[in-house]
């Protein structure tokens, strides 16, 4: 029978079927950090259970880590001691950990492709939910909680009701790619689809429009995949995938044989069927900035912020959420996009913190100014796209322009670390979460894509970038 | 964990839709290395002004919904981030139950992973919920939902069900398939091509 690549996956990985729809899955590979790991560890020794597969379980911290001077001491107690915790279960457990002074240290989910770890065909889970990250690279990957992380490092398995499939396709080919991102897609798709859209299923995104992506605007797509509420998002490999990986440390060394299998079998057969399906054209896609409190709350740069009404379709009680969204804001229905000014620009998190994001936003950015009423700040994914950059001298383009540059880190975009906005501040960010208070208590979050943050940098204010120049 | 039986109580209404785990918990309060003391941190920020008086116009602060062990509210509960301390926040709060149209999925198998039960019901009965003046009684056995104008039933996966009645650890569970694990470990290192 014709199954979809999620199915393919799925079935491959089932230790235990019991019948129900519920299984017990085998996971090839676990990604842990120091946020939601060391409950997990004492439940281990609690239990005096060992970590089945320490050779699977990898470990990074990147949530709290301060991105300023790495030599000094973390200020904040309560991080230190979280870091000091991952360091000793690490140890006590005998988990490689990629730790805060490491080469290799950086966003679980920008270190994982960039080491080899993640690899198309796995299993990936973390007690993170942009896990989703991952699927870029046709791995089923999703977030787990701190229980399921005890479990995983316990058994090497979890348990998961099997996820229903839904098909999102991207038509067409890209006019403008540089200023029609990646972002703009998976932010369009949220908007129509909603925050509960792809809940109980796993996304796999298809069409000439993801093809056409390159792996580190695939992973922008799939890390989005949870704020459409569908824990993990797949895009099925191909030669880009392979060649991102090919050479990378933990890459297996029988790679080409593996390449030659995942080539003809990772894949949704032609004829198979998807439990939904969901479409849309590149051609009515615009930059995108969102208004409101959740990734949905989006419109296009050319528009205005809405009334509630006019978002909530007759849903009352989206209704009254959007009236309260705007009160947090502190915006006015009616207003025009380009005219909301910011004070903070982020340019990070594990949506948007790669190579090429820096290198797209630093077009926009080279030989020009920050705004005087802006203070803009760069958070590369890791150490490695931070040392990449400054090879190119994108530090210094994004330091001539006014721009901080910081150590790789979350950072500002849940804002554990000393990166936070202050109470009513307004930030143009390209991470994945507008919440209320997630940047900082009272702090306003708008979503952007890289290029869209760094011409708010220079304006001010936010502008339509496909009006610049940025071939 | 303890196992849950009937729980009958004021039901505490926070009428909100897509409520995420940010607001649930916020992130200043991740940083405890345990699994308890997140009663007090529960909705901060809608709790407390920044002075840290209490907001009077938060359920959470009415008196009438003290001690409840039941929190109804609307679509999309528990969305964005995987952080089970939410659950634990919950549950250390004093709350057994959440009802709702809906949950997200990480969410859902959190409340389970620590003795609370969410249960799922239609948008109707929710209304119903949100308008009684009774207490709710939920009845995880028979899987109902009573109140003085109300009795109707809920569905619930059997595995959690059990899980939840028995006070299951899912570890020790799982640990009784170890035999099929390996199997499955041996099986995969063999065959070509393999990544374990």
């Amino acid at each position: 029978m014709a199954k979809t690549l999620f199915e393919k996956i799925w079935n491959s990985h089932v230790v235990v079927d019991e019948g129900n729809g519920r299984s017990l899955l085998y996971v090839d590979r676990h990604l842990v950090h120091e946020v939601t790991s060391p409950q997990a560890f004492d439940g281990l020794r609690m239990n005096k259970r060992k970590v089945r597969r320490r050779d699977l379980t990898f470990a990074t911290m990147d949530h709290n880590v301060p991105t300023t001077n790495r030599s000094l001491p973390i200020v904040d107690q309560t991080s230190a001691t979280q870091v000091k915790a991952l360091e000793r279960n690490c140890k006590e457990f005998g988990i490689e950990l990629f730790g805060i002074d490491s080469p290799d240290q950086g966003i679980v989910h920008v270190i994982g492709p960039e080491l080899g770890i993640t690899l198309p065909g796995t299993t990936i889970v973390c007690g993170d939910s942009h896990t989703s990250t991952h699927g870029a690279f046709g791995a089923l990957a999703f977030g787990i909680g701190t229980s399921d992380v005890e479990h995983v490092l316990a058994t090497q398995c979890i348990w998961i009701e099997k996820p229903k499939t839904f098909e999102i396709r991207v038509e067409g080919k890209r006019k403008n790619p540089h200023s029609v991102t990646a972002k703009d897609i998976i932010l369009s798709i949220i908007k129509k689809i909603g925050t509960a859209g792809g809940t109980g299923t796993t996304f796999e995104y298809r069409g000439e429009a993801i093809s056409e992506l390159s792996m580190e605007q695939r992973m922008t797509i799939c890390n989005m995949s949870i704020e459409g509420g569908a824990r993990a998002g797949l895009i099925a490999p191909d030669e880009k995938t392979f060649d991102y990986l090919r050479g990378r440390r933990y890459v297996p060394d029988n790679y080409e044989k593996l390449v030659e299998y995942w080539r003809e079998n990772l894949m949704t057969d032609s004829n198979a069927r998807f439990d939904k399906s969901f479409a849309l054209h590149v051609d009515d896609i615009a930059p995108q900035v969102s208004w409101g409190t959740n990734p949905a709350m989006t419109v296009d740069v050319t528009g205005r912020v809405p009334f509630p009404d006019e978002y909530a379709h007759g849903n009352p009680e989206e209704e009254k959420a959007a009236a309260k969204a705007l009160q947090y804001m502190g915006l006015k229905p009616g207003t025009l996009v380009t005219e909301i000014e910011l004070n903070r620009i982020f340019i990070g998190s594990c949506t948007n913190s790669r190579l090429e994001d820096l290198i797209e936003a630093s077009k926009v950015v080279k030989g020009r100014k920050v705004s005087p009423k802006v203070r803009a700040m760069i958070v590369p994914g890791s150490q490695h796209v931070k040392k990449e950059a400054e090879k190119l001298g994108l530090d210094a383009v994004f330091k001539d322009a006014g721009f901080e540059w910081r150590e790789s880190g979350c950072s500002m975009c849940l804002g554990m670390n000393p990166d936070i906005l202050a109470a009513g501040e307004r930030c143009a960010s390209t991470s994945n979460r507008n919440f209320e208070g997630r940047q900082g208590a009272g702090g306003r979050t708008h979503l952007v894509s890289p290029v869209m943050a760094a011409a708010a940098a220079i304006a001010g204010h936010f502008v339509d970038v496909r009006e610049m120049d940025l071939n | 964990m303890e196992p849950f039986t009937k729980i009958r109580s004021v039901a505490t209404p926070l009428d909100k839709v897509n409520v995420d785990t940010d607001q649930i918990v916020p992130k200043q309060f991740l940083k405890l290395v345990q699994k308890t003391g997140f009663g007090q941190y529960l909705f901060f920020d809608w709790r407390y002004e920044r002075d840290g008086t209490p907001r009077k116009d938060f359920v959470l602060n009415d008196s009438r919904y003290k001690g409840s062990k039941i929190l109804l509210t609307r679509n999309n509960f528990g969305c964005g981030s995987s952080r089970e301390h939410a659950a634990w926040a919950l549950l250390d709060f004093g709350f057994r139950v959440v009802i709702s149209t809906s949950f997200a999925d990480i969410f859902y198998n959190n409340c389970f992973k620590n003795g609370i039960l969410p249960v799922k019901v239609e948008e109707q009965v929710l209304q119903k919920l949100f308008e009684t003046k009774s207490e709710i009684e939920i009845d995880l056995e028979k899987q109902t939902i009573k109140t003085d104008d109300l009795n109707v039933s809920f569905s619930i996966e059997p595995h959690w069900k059990k899980i939840l009645i028995e006070g299951l650890d899912d570890i020790a569970v799982t640990l009784k398939y170890d035999d099929r694990i390996a199997k499955y470990e041996t099986d995969h290192r063999n065959s070509n091509p393999r990544v374990l």
